[in-house]
């Protein structure tokens, strides 16, 4: 008798999870860097996504339906990224990819989501993702192109026109320097030095002494990544050259400003208005967003707020505003919703797609920023 | 003119100062055991490294450097014990593929211990340049170029001058003779890992307030290192230092006078033409053997 009650209250119990009701999930991937070289990008990225897909469900999800991430981590590795992603496509049948965290890594990923006719949101720089236009691939983070059109502005304002260049010969630094290279003439603006300098050297001063020896440069344009900047700014400081120097978005971080110490005092670079949230005008459209994602991705994290976090952040946002307008879970309706997004405000600027743009960010996503005193200080 | 010059000689004085303080940690092990330890790079890694999270701890510089010293002296014989002693009878190609494997053990360690953030330490004597005929040279620079010296000639003296240096010498030149004569080569080879590590420790701490430090910096430092060390001549201290500022002062004055495209380019090919013409480097010693 008893065994059969046993037997009976384990079949129950076996019906009770079998009847578990299969609510409709909406799946999205994802593949980041979380680990690895890229870690910095990837690691915010990750946490950012996580954070914002539990935020939707605890408010009711999309449309009604819950969203589950599946999220991989490639480590950097452009093979192990194209691996994930058609794992994304084939096994785990996600509807759309919000991922990518280097370049390298997106486009290993671009004709896997082509081919599948998934809707893929990149969170990585280059102008390349999205020029020419791949039907099913979006981009969230400004171009550096972008950034080079931002400060050449800025110079003319302040009426220079010639300038030397520093760059770094790391994949930022070069592609940086083709793109401001090739926009430089349309905007007046003259490079009279071109020098360069390896990802791990350790000290700039030859090539500044060079630069100080051009004569009629009134400005030096650093565009490049990691640690390299910060030793061209002391070494520029050290030799006591008396121009403006610019940096690039590449170095829009606080360890940067530690690293470079007092030599960073007045240099100029292009960064996104997440730095410094809580200097925009209440009249910014972005002001609201900034501080929102600022403040919960601290809170929850524990870690201050990274530009990276940020492109996470626009990608799943947009693409939850697409899933909205879609209303379905169809990965060819999503796509087109994405292609029409419109006026969409998130943390890199307003968002404005169309068939031929599948970034839909105009310059006002940097602003130019100036590090005074060890803090940024918006420069407009 | 002479300004311009003035300052490439600097520059190249002070990568060069630090290329050979990271040529001189390979000599001790090289000279014990043959063997080229790859991992020599994390060594100085370590050595800023734990100094600068030492200092966020709260310890001053006077107290976190000959700490990360000791730190990293005790990794060195911890490498030593756990990975090339077992490989006892293994042929010096097998431990250097060792030490490949324990130096990117040591930067993945070193990532998770730390951060994958770059770091810095204040320079010893202040940020603020010494500007000679218009060239400005860091005081940092100084320091290098001093400890390079002692530490070449604390070498030289431990080589020839103590009977410790010469059982170095000797469990290198016939490990089973100097067994034989009653030398404790374990002990001696030990030592040897421990030096080398402290000497990377030393290097490291020097260096960072100019070339900044992070959990991979062990790599590209090493890389140069061993070029400096190979262009001297494997195993002479004065060799490594001769090489470090080779190879610097031909990486500033290319960038300087030539382009820095050719930089790197200069640098190594020194070292092809070199080696082409004498292939035991500039102070290394004919190596004669008995068949």
């Amino acid at each position: 008798m008893r065994q059969i009650l046993k037997l009976l209250s384990l079949g129950a119990l076996g019906a009770a999870i079998g009847a578990t009701p299969s609510v409709a999930e909406i799946k999205i991937g994802s593949v980041v860097s979380a680990t690895g070289p890229a870690a910095f990008l990837g690691d915010p990225e990750r946490k950012t996504l996580e954070l914002y897909v539990e935020k939707i469900n605890v408010e009711g999800g999309v449309n009604g339906e819950p969203l589950e991430l599946v999220i991989y981590d490639d480590e950097g590795d452009a093979n192990k990224a194209r691996t994930f992603a058609s794992r994304l496509i084939d096994n785990d049948e996600v509807v759309a990819i919000v991922g990518g965290t280097t370049t390298g890594t997106t486009m290993a990923m671009a004709p896997l989501a082509e081919d599948a006719e998934i809707p893929f949101i990149s969170m990585a720089g280059a102008v390349t993702i999205v020029e020419p236009v791949r039907e099913f691939v979006f981009k969230t983070p400004p171009t550096d192109r972008m950034a080079c059109e931002k400060i050449y502005g800025d110079m003319k304002a302040r009426s220079i026109t010639k300038i030397g260049m520093i760059s770094g010969t790391d994949a930022f630094g070069s592609s940086m320097r083709e793109q401001c290279r090739a926009v430089a003439g349309e905007h007046g603006i003259e490079i009279l030095a071109d020098e360069i300098y390896g990802p791990r050297d350790s000290d700039m001063t030859p090539q500044l002494t060079k630069i100080r020896g051009t004569s009629g440069l009134q400005a030096v344009l650093n565009p490049g990544f990691g640690q390299g900047p910060a030793i061209v700014t002391r070494n520029f400081k050290q030799l006591g050259i008396d121009l403006p120097l610019y940096q690039s978005h590449g170095v829009a971080s606080k360890s940067f400003i530690e690293l470079a110490g007092d030599a960073a005092n007045g240099v100029r670079l292009p960064a996104s208005p997440l730095l410094v949230p809580e200097q925009l005008p209440d009249s910014d459209p972005q002001k609201a967003v900034l501080v929102a994602y600022k403040e919960t991705f601290e809170k929850e994290t524990g870690q201050p707020v990274s530009t990276f976090g940020g492109h996470a952040y626009d990608g799943l946002m947009i693409l939850v505003d697409a899933l909205r307008r879609a209303g379905e879970a169809d990965p060819v309706k999503i796509r087109d919703a994405i292609e029409a997004t419109q006026g969409f405000v998130g943390t890199a600027g307003t968002v404005n797609m169309s068939p031929t743009d599948h970034m839909g960010l105009s310059l006002d996503a940097f602003r130019m920023l100036e590090i005074r005193d060890g803090g940024w200080v918006l420069a407009e | 003119m002479l300004g311009e010059f003035l300052q490439f000689l600097f520059s190249g004085l002070t990568v060069g100062a630090v290329y050979a303080l990271v040529a001189l940690g390979f000599t001790l092990i090289f000279n014990a055991s043959h063997v080229v330890n790859f991992a020599q790079g994390e060594f100085v890694m370590l050595g800023g490294m734990t100094t600068v999270f030492l200092g966020y701890a709260g310890l001053p510089l006077l107290l976190a450097a000959p700490l990360a010293i000791v730190i990293t002296a005790l990794v060195g014989a911890a490498l030593y014990k756990l990975a090339i002693a077992p490989a006892r009878g293994a042929t010096v190609v097998t431990l250097i593929i060792i030490t490949i494997g324990a130096s990117i053990f040591l930067r993945g360690i070193a990532q998770l211990v730390f951060d994958k953030e770059f770091h810095r330490l204040p320079g010893f004597s202040g940020d603020d340049p010494i500007l000679i005929l218009g060239a400005a040279l860091l005081p940092q620079s100084l320091w290098v170029l001093g400890f390079t010296l002692i530490t070449v000639l604390g070498l030289f003296l431990f080589f020839n001058r103590t009977t410790l240096g010469k059982a170095v010498l000797a469990t290198s030149i016939n490990r089973l003779a100097a067994q034989l004569v009653g030398l404790n080569v374990d002990a001696i080879l030990l030592l040897s890992f421990a030096l080398s590590a402290a000497i990377g420790a030393l290097g490291g701490i020097l260096i960072t307030p100019i070339t900044l430090t992070s959990y991979d910096a062990g790599t590209m430092l090493a890389l140069k290192g061993f070029a400096a060390a190979i262009l001297g001549g494997f195993g002479s201290p004065f060799g490594a230092v001769l090489g470090g500022l080779i190879v610097g002062l031909a990486e500033a004055l290319t960038a300087g006078y030539l382009s820095s495209a050719y930089k790197d380019a200069v640098g190594f090919l020194i070292i092809l033409v070199v080696l082409f013409f004498m292939p035991r480097g500039l102070m290394g010693t004919a190596s004669v053997e008995r068949v």
